[in-house]
Formats: C-alpha cells, sequence, structure tokens
C-alpha cells in the first residue's frame, strides 16, 4: 500500500514535468530538449541555494528563473539565431552540464541536515510519503490553474495559434517569435521548479538526474492521451497529470516484477513507445473488436 | 482626387542574380478602391502583395502608407492596418482551434494581447453567429468546431470574416476562392463583393476568373513582367470586355 502512495506522491511531483513540456511539445508543437538540462539546472540552483543557507522556498523560485534563462538561450537560438529546434535544445542541455558542475562543484550535493520544502512541521506528521502527495498535489493544482487561466486570456491564445498556425498567427498581427520564446521559457522555469521539488523530495541534487527526463515527460502526457482520447484542451492538462500517476504506476509494477531501478531508463523508453503506438496497434490488432467480442454475451 | 492610402513609387524586386520580379513600379491605391488584380503566372502579382504585406523586401523605392515610408517596417507591424485572406485554405485560420476562437484572435489585429480573459461570452457568439450568418455556408451553425474539421470553403469564408472583423486600410485577397469548387468559389465572391462594397473596404484582389475581375470592383489592373501595363477605374472598366483584357496578356 505505502509503495502506491509513494507512486501517486511521485506521480504528482514528476506531473509537472510533463504540464510543463505539454506547453511546447503539444501547443508549440515541437519537441524541445533543453528540458534534459534545465531539470538538473533548477536542482542543482536550488540545492546549492539551500547549502548555503538560502530559504527553501526563495530557492525553488529560484530555480524557476534560472530554467526560464535556459528556456530563453534555446528560444533566441531558435527564433534569432535560425538554428533547429532539436539542435539547439541540445546546445542548450549540453552547456547546462557545464554550467551544473559549476553551480554544485561536484557531481552530486546532499540536503542531508539542511531545511527544505518538505521540512514544515506539519508534513513531519503526515505518515509516509503522504508529504510528497501533499505538497506534489499543492503545486500541480496551483500551476494548472495559473495554465488554464493563461490559456483563455489574450496572451495565451495568441500563444497557442502560434503553435497552431504561425503564418496565419504573423498575419492577424501576433508577434510569434516572442511567443515562442516566452513558451520556452515558462515551459523550462517549470521544469527547472520541478527539477527543484524532487531534487528536496529525492534529498540531494546530481549531475546525472536530467537523463531520460524527456521522456518521463512525454510519457505523461502520451499516457494521458491514450488512456482518455478526444478532450478540451483543460481537460487535456489534467489528463497528463493522471498519466504521470500511471505511469509512476506502471512503473511500481513493473519494479515488482523483480527489474531493478538501474533497469528504469529502459523501461520508461519501452513505456513511452508502447503508449505512443498504442493507437496504431489497436487499429492494426482490431484489439477494440477483440475486447467488444470477449465481454459480448453469447448469442 | 484624395491623397492615396498608399502609395508604391519606383518599386524594384529582385530575385536572385538581379532578376526583377517587379520593375520600377508606380501605383496609388485609393480609400475604397476594390481592385481587381490580373496577369499571368510569374507576372508579379503574388509579389506585389508580398511587398505591400512586407513579406518581401524591396531593392528600391518608396513605399507610402499615408505619408509614411513603411518599405523597412516588418510585415507584422504592417498588420495594424492590412489584413490578408490567403488562396491555401490550411493558411488563414488556426485549425486546432475553434471558429469563435480564430474570430476572437482576429478582433485583437492591431491592439496588444495581454493577459486579459479573452472573453469568449454568450454575446460574443451570439454576435459571432450574426456575422457568419452573412457568409451563407452554415458557418453560423459551426461556431464551436475546430477549424481543421470544417470545410475549405467554410475556412475561406471564415479567414475572410478574420481579416475584416477589425476593419483594416487594405484589404489583400490571394487568389482567395481559387482552390474552391465553382459553386462555393462563386458563393463567396458574391459575400465577398458584399462585405467589400458594403463596409467600404479598400482591397486589392488577385483573381485567374477573368469574368470576377471584370464583373467585380471599381478598378483593375493587368501586370505583366513585374509592372502594370493596364490600369482603368470605374467606366473605362466597365467598357472592357474579355478579347481587350487578353491582347494585354500577350504584351
Amino acid at each position: 500500500m505505502s509503495m502506491i502512495v509513494s507512486s501517486i506522491g511521485q506521480g504528482l511531483l514528476w506531473a509537472v514535468l510533463g504540464v510543463a513540456l505539454f506547453l511546447t511539445f503539444r501547443i508549440l508543437d515541437f519537441p524541445d530538449m533543453t528540458v534534459e538540462g534545465s531539470f538538473p539546472l533548477g536542482a542543482a540552483t536550488t540545492v546549492a541555494m539551500i547549502a548555503h543557507g538560502i530559504n527553501p522556498y526563495l530557492a525553488t523560485i529560484a530555480a524557476f528563473l534560472v530554467g526560464a534563462g535556459a528556456g530563453l538561450i534555446t528560444g533566441l537560438l531558435y527564433t534569432k539565431g535560425r538554428i533547429p529546434i532539436l539542435l539547439a535544445g541540445i546546445l542548450v542541455m549540453t552547456a547546462a552540464l557545464s554550467i551544473n558542475l559549476r553551480i554544485m562543484g561536484s557531481a552530486n550535493i546532499s540536503l542531508l541536515n539542511q531545511k527544505s520544502i518538505f521540512s514544515a512541521n506539519f508534513l513531519q506528521h503526515l505518515p509516509k510519503y503522504f508529504d510528497a502527495v501533499f505538497v506534489g498535489f499543492i503545486i500541480i493544482t496551483i500551476i494548472t490553474l495559473a495554465l488554464i487561466f493563461f490559456l483563455q486570456t489574450d496572451l495565451g491564445q495568441a500563444f497557442i495559434a502560434t503553435g497552431d498556425n504561425a503564418t496565419m498567427a504573423q498575419s492577424i498581427g501576433i508577434k510569434t517569435d516572442r511567443m515562442t520564446i516566452m513558451g520556452l521559457m515558462l515551459s523550462n522555469g517549470l521544469i527547472a521548479f520541478g527539477g527543484a521539488v524532487i531534487a528536496q523530495n529525492n534529498g540531494y541534487a546530481d549531475i546525472n538526474m536530467g537523463i531520460g527526463i524527456i521522456v518521463i515527460a512525454l510519457a505523461s502526457i502520451i499516457i494521458g492521451e491514450v488512456v482518455f482520447g478526444e478532450l478540451s484542451l483543460n481537460e487535456r492538462l489534467v489528463a497528463v497529470i493522471v498519466g504521470s500517476i500511471l505511469y509512476r504506476l506502471v512503473l511500481l509494477a513493473v519494479l515488482q516484477l523483480g527489474f531493478s531501478t538501474n533497469d528504469l531508463n529502459l523501461i520508461s523508453a519501452i513505456v513511452l513507445a508502447i503508449a505512443m503506438m498504442l493507437p496504431r496497434l489497436r487499429h492494426a490488432l482490431k484489439l477494440d473488436s477483440l475486447i467488444k467480442k470477449g465481454v459480448a454475451p453469447h448469442e | 482626387m484624395s491623397k492615396p492610402v498608399f502609395s508604391l513609387q519606383n518599386i524594384t524586386v529582385t530575385v536572385g542574380d538581379n532578376v526583377r520580379i517587379l520593375d520600377n513600379l508606380n501605383f496609388d491605391i485609393f480609400d475604397g478602391d476594390f481592385i481587381t488584380v490580373l496577369g499571368t503566372n510569374g507576372a508579379g502579382k503574388s509579389t506585389l502583395f508580398n511587398t505591400i504585406a512586407g513579406n518581401l523586401k524591396i531593392a528600391s523605392g518608396v513605399l507610402k502608407h499615408h505619408d509614411k515610408n513603411i518599405a523597412n517596417d516588418s510585415a507584422v507591424s504592417r498588420t495594424d492596418y492590412i489584413a490578408r485572406v490567403f488562396q491555401d485554405p490550411k493558411m488563414g485560420t488556426a485549425p486546432r482551434m475553434t471558429v469563435a476562437e480564430n474570430l476572437l484572435l482576429a478582433e485583437k489585429r492591431g491592439k496588444k494581447r495581454t493577459l486579459h480573459s479573452r472573453g469568449l461570452t454568450k454575446e460574443k457568439l451570439a454576435e459571432y453567429a450574426n456575422i457568419t450568418k452573412v457568409m451563407g455556408n452554415n458557418l453560423d451553425t459551426r461556431l464551436q468546431t475546430a477549424t481543421g474539421n470544417l470545410s475549405g470553403g467554410q475556412r475561406q469564408a471564415l479567414s475572410f470574416l478574420m481579416a475584416t472583423r477589425v476593419k483594416p486600410e487594405l484589404l489583400l485577397l490571394d487568389e482567395h476562392t481559387a482552390a474552391l469548387d465553382p459553386k462555393t468559389s462563386e458563393q463567396l465572391m458574391l459575400a465577398t463583393n458584399e462585405q467589400v462594397t458594403k463596409n467600404k473596404l479598400t482591397a486589392l484582389m488577385i483573381t485567374h476568373n477573368l469574368a470576377d475581375a471584370l464583373k467585380y470592383g471599381n478598378r483593375l489592373i493587368i501586370l505583366n513582367a513585374g509592372k502594370i501595363v493596364l490600369d482603368v477605374r470605374d467606366s473605362d472598366k466597365a467598357a472592357l470586355d474579355d478579347t481587350q483584357i487578353l491582347k494585354y496578356f500577350m504584351a
């Protein structure tokens, strides 16, 4: 039971990444590799700041700003430098590796005996793993509501239109480069913020913690889509959160089968690949009619 | 005659090795002009549009909007007063957004897009139902449909409404009925003519349909090899017929 609670807590914490990546992957319609750099960047920034005695809440907010900075650089390389988005993201991701080492001073810093946003008194009194569920729920609720509000504003609609049809957006006066940069800043700011929260939950920041992040974030988006199908934009954001929790439960199930945590990246990739192919497989193997036949009463 | 809204003075646009696709062009657009633009492929019609809209840089010349030279202004900044309907139905609308959302987006042309709620209210929807009804193709019943699920004719009608939602000082119609079947095309042409005339819009319309070019608008120009070879208005335009026009294509 406690493992399931833990998975739900992890799902809620990691959902921040799915929702953030949704802004670029689904709305702007491109894969942003920067996230593999901004995630550890946020973690490194916050953990290093806390280690230097700075208030954990301030340090977590600082992670957002640093992540937004990484998004800004990718955005400028892409829109002004005309570097293809995939490469622009990889450049910033690679550069962030060195920056993160500079910030942390070593490949790994621990938060042992340091205060974090999980140190609040009442959280200590919750049953095991419920602190992550509580913090994760509060954070993802606030972020999702804020995004839903933002996407229904004039600015948010201009942002959506940019990803949907840039030519048309420009023809009605939308500055699409600015919208793209804004989206990358917001997305990477949130990813870094997520990195900061997850590092505090883990109790350490590690130079390698960014590896495979984009696959995990994509998995929550895709699983949410596969499970729920056609939804409105607001509902899709919620579906990402559910997708993130489901993904954690799938991982839990796989680990129960006897795989080790070393296999996690392989498993993540396989889960994502299957989820992405599912609509096609469902069609090709006629799974739907098979299932229907199975449950229909015999005549 | 009053001062022109737009004035193209000695405009030359080149591609590649100094090939002139617009050649020392002089052309004034007056308030209320509804100008049909004819010309063979490669005559420079699209180039003329892209030059005015700001998607193409001019090599030399002056492009005046009232008294201001806008030749170096960006395309996006020119959308404050220039609107455009493209030939391709896919280009003019955001496919995953609904008809109402697209109209709302267009309503903010020339205004700042801020963190204000977009305000998709019941009253707005009722207003949109009214303005879409005039296009006569059931667009008013599909306000909450993603535009990707509309027919080409409905999308072009929507593009047209979006372009004119905020009255532009110049409306560029780039063969906006060419991708549609003959019946839908004619229906959109009639609606276009009605809107342009009723709202006294200033418009340039590229067409390959000679009959349309003769029938609509108060002025007609023919482009050939980057030059304007004919520019007639009102009674002179009314006196034109097919055979006279075809002569200019040969030139």
